[in-house]
């Protein structure tokens, strides 16, 4: 991104892929970027419409079987967000949104459907659902502290050699052995789900790294932290 | 209603005792209690009880409990009615309602929305009123696509009248397969969960209205100013909003016949008009008409600690319950724009554990006026207004945030475990 440009978030598919609070990332996206100075300009774009190529950062969010599988073949189609990835933007992606980047996911009957290849990861369901509070060690090489949220799913995510795991699990399932998310290159999955960003600033602010290329200043993360303490001493075993 | 088998009437009469107990050892209302006692004795009490009753059930993610409660008192005019007044909407809160009024020859149930293709088959309801599906719980409840494919499941074939909201895709879809549907303009403000069409996946168009994305809103309430702002239909398929034949318009309900009613109802705000207008159809499936139903609706002033005002110290807190997105976007309507408000939010079970949903929840148009956060999440509200630039106080408790007031009126939106607790410290008086 140039630095007298503006930045462009795009919100894929809000409505099909957008029921557990997702638009959180995108709102927090633009509070972080805006304190530190840098115009934000948000593009929502809606399944029956084309992905933009030329987005810095990409979202993409959780929901329902059916509408992952339209997503799925939606986005295959249009292949806007593949030209933007191979671009060099960035993008997160949550939960449903996670599985559809890999090869494979599990559908309505848990029968195997085609993912849109962007992740060297296939899932499938599992036997139950993960449901709860998630908390994870994030991979040292990301500078990004301990993640905290909550997930909801049925997936199990088996990562290929192509990416590498976003964080190792301390509570929670995740993808279901051991790890939670995956990331390659700017691209970041996990199964953190809906406003995983809230949470997790340091997450947010890596994405606006890989994005402007910029070393971001330091903003007021009192609200943050304060949340982010609360939920870490609520779900992890005392010392 | 005396003909009941004797087991059956053992069930139901130790199913009250154990009520009573629980109301006089200030447990609970009994509601519950007393419905899992008379099943456990006798698993076929509720399609016993039901028998041989004109029965409707009301479902819906939200107004279950406000609409139930006005049907009752339109019913009223022609009998007695049992009813779950309480909001216990599970099989054993619909024995315990209908053993309590066993010789009443009518019954208003509310139904929660999983339970609905169940109680449909145990209870053989005539009448089944279906208002609004969205996003709720979500770490607990079906998802609402897949509740609504139940509902068609368990509608298909089956003799019985639907009422049923047609500004809603998602409940005209599950509402659909019934043999014989009222349609009811009833309003749709919150959206978010159906741009899609539920029959093909498609875009659904709206007739004078552009997708609006979540959080898209900045002054005031969205929701629809004409009629045909409510209007929908796929763009790729054939599924489409239905022709209603009542309709909410403004603050009146037009019938099938073109007549127009002043509602006039005590209750506040758009969705307490909506379920007016769901219930004055209803009322009409059971042969009362308007201007018998109607007055009827007027004397309900609050249902089950909703909209009552608890005091303490000079300060009047009016309660408003809001237990997702779409309530609270209703909630929001009801603000007195010119009072402060108090926000309180917990993630206990009943709420869901998962406070995702804030961040559904468009706040900005509660800037500009004094909020106060409380709550057990309300580290998560706080974040959220603070991302949203809605300034706001933080405050330990309920009690801290009311004394914080000046003298006079406040308003409160709760969600449903908070509501409880500031309804036990405050007072019970409904």
């Amino acid at each position: 991104m140039p630095s007298d440009s503006v930045l462009r978030l795009v919100w894929i598919y809000p409505d099909l892929l957008s029921t557990y609070g997702d638009q959180g990332n995108v709102l927090v996206l633009e509070q972080r970027a805006r304190r530190r100075g840098i115009p934000v300009e948000t593009v929502h774009v809606r399944s029956a419409d084309p992905v933009p190529e030329s987005g810095d950062i990409y979202l993409i969010g959780g929901g329902e079987d059916r509408p992952q599988i339209l997503a799925a073949e939606r986005l295959r189609r249009d292949g806007g967000l593949h030209r933007a990835v191979a671009r060099g933007a960035a993008m997160l992606a949550v939960c449903a949104g996670y599985q559809i980047m890999g090869s494979t996911f599990g559908g309505e009957e848990g029968q195997p459907v085609d993912g849109i290849g962007l992740l060297d990861i296939a899932s499938g369901r599992g036997a139950g659902r993960a449901v709860g509070e998630l908390v994870a060690e994030t991979d040292p090489a990301l500078g990004v502290p301990t993640l905290t949220g909550f997930e909801n799913h049925m997936g199990v995510t088996r990562l290929g050699p192509g990416v590498r795991p976003l964080s190792r699990t301390v509570v929670g399932t995740g993808n279901g052995d051991g790890t939670e998310g995956c990331y390659a290159g700017k691209v970041v999955g996990t199964y953190l789900h809906g406003p995983a960003l809230a949470r997790n600033p340091g997450l947010a602010d890596l994405l606006l790294t890989w994005a402007t290329g910029a070393q971001l200043p330091p903003a007021d993360d009192t609200w943050y932290e304060r949340l982010r303490g609360e939920r870490l001493a609520a779900v992890l075993p005392r010392p | 209603m005396s003909q009941l088998p004797l087991r059956a009437q053992l069930a139901s009469v130790l199913g009250r005792t154990a009520a009573t107990l629980s109301r006089a050892t200030g447990r609970g209302d009994g509601s519950v209690i007393g419905g899992r006692v008379g099943l456990a004795l006798e698993p076929d009490l509720l399609r016993k009880l039901a028998q041989d009753r004109k029965l409707a059930l009301v479902s819906a993610t939200n107004g279950k409990t406000t609409t139930t409660r006005l049907i009752t008192s339109a019913l009223q005019d022609l009998g007695d009615v049992a009813t779950n007044a309480f909001g216990a909407n599970m099989p054993a809160g619909h024995v315990s309602a209908l053993s309590s009024a066993k010789d009443a020859p009518y019954g208003v149930l509310e139904v929660d929305e999983k339970y609905l293709p169940e109680v449909v088959d145990t209870t053989g309801a005539g009448v089944i009123v279906l208002m609004n599906l969205s996003r709720d719980q979500m770490d607990r409840a079906a998802e609402i696509w897949l509740l609504a494919q139940k509902w068609r499941r368990a509608l298909a074939g089956r003799n019985v009248h639907v009422i049923a909201n047609a500004d809603d895709p998602l409940v005209t879809w599950g509402a659909s397969t019934a043999a014989r549907v009222t349609w009811v303009s009833a309003g749709q403000p919150w959206k978010e969960d159906s741009w899609c069409c539920p029959e093909c996946g498609g875009p659904l168009d709206r007739k004078g209205l552009d997708y609006v994305p979540p959080g898209g809103h900045v002054s005031g309430v969205p929701g629809a100013t004409t009629q045909a702002e409510n209007d929908w239909a796929c763009r790729e398929c054939t599924f489409r909003r239905p022709e209603p034949s009542w309709i909410l318009d403004g603050d009146a309900a037009i019938d099938p016949r073109g007549q127009r009613w002043a509602l006039d109802i005590q209750l506040p705000g758009r969705a307490n008009r909506a379920n007016a207008v769901m219930a004055l159809a209803t009322a009409e499936a059971f042969g009362l008409p308007v201007e018998r139903a109607l007055p009827r609706l007027r004397e309900v002033r609050s249902v089950a600690g909703r909209y009552t005002t608890v005091e303490r110290d000079g300060r009047h807190a009016r309660l408003l319950l809001a237990k997702n997105p779409a309530g609270w976007l209703e909630a929001f309507d009801v603000l007195d724009p010119s009072l402060p408000v108090i926000l309180s939010v917990n993630a206990q079970g009943p709420d869901g554990r998962d406070t995702s949903w804030l961040w559904d929840v468009d706040y900005r148009v509660l800037r500009g006026r004094p909020v106060y956060v409380t709550g057990e999440r309300r580290l998560d509200l706080a974040l959220r207004l603070e991302v949203a630039d809605v300034p706001f106080q933080l405050a330990g408790s309920f009690g801290q945030a009311l004394a914080a007031q000046p003298p006079g009126k406040v308003d409160v939106i709760a969600n449903y475990t908070a509501f409880q607790q500031i309804r036990s410290e405050f007072g019970r008086a409904v």
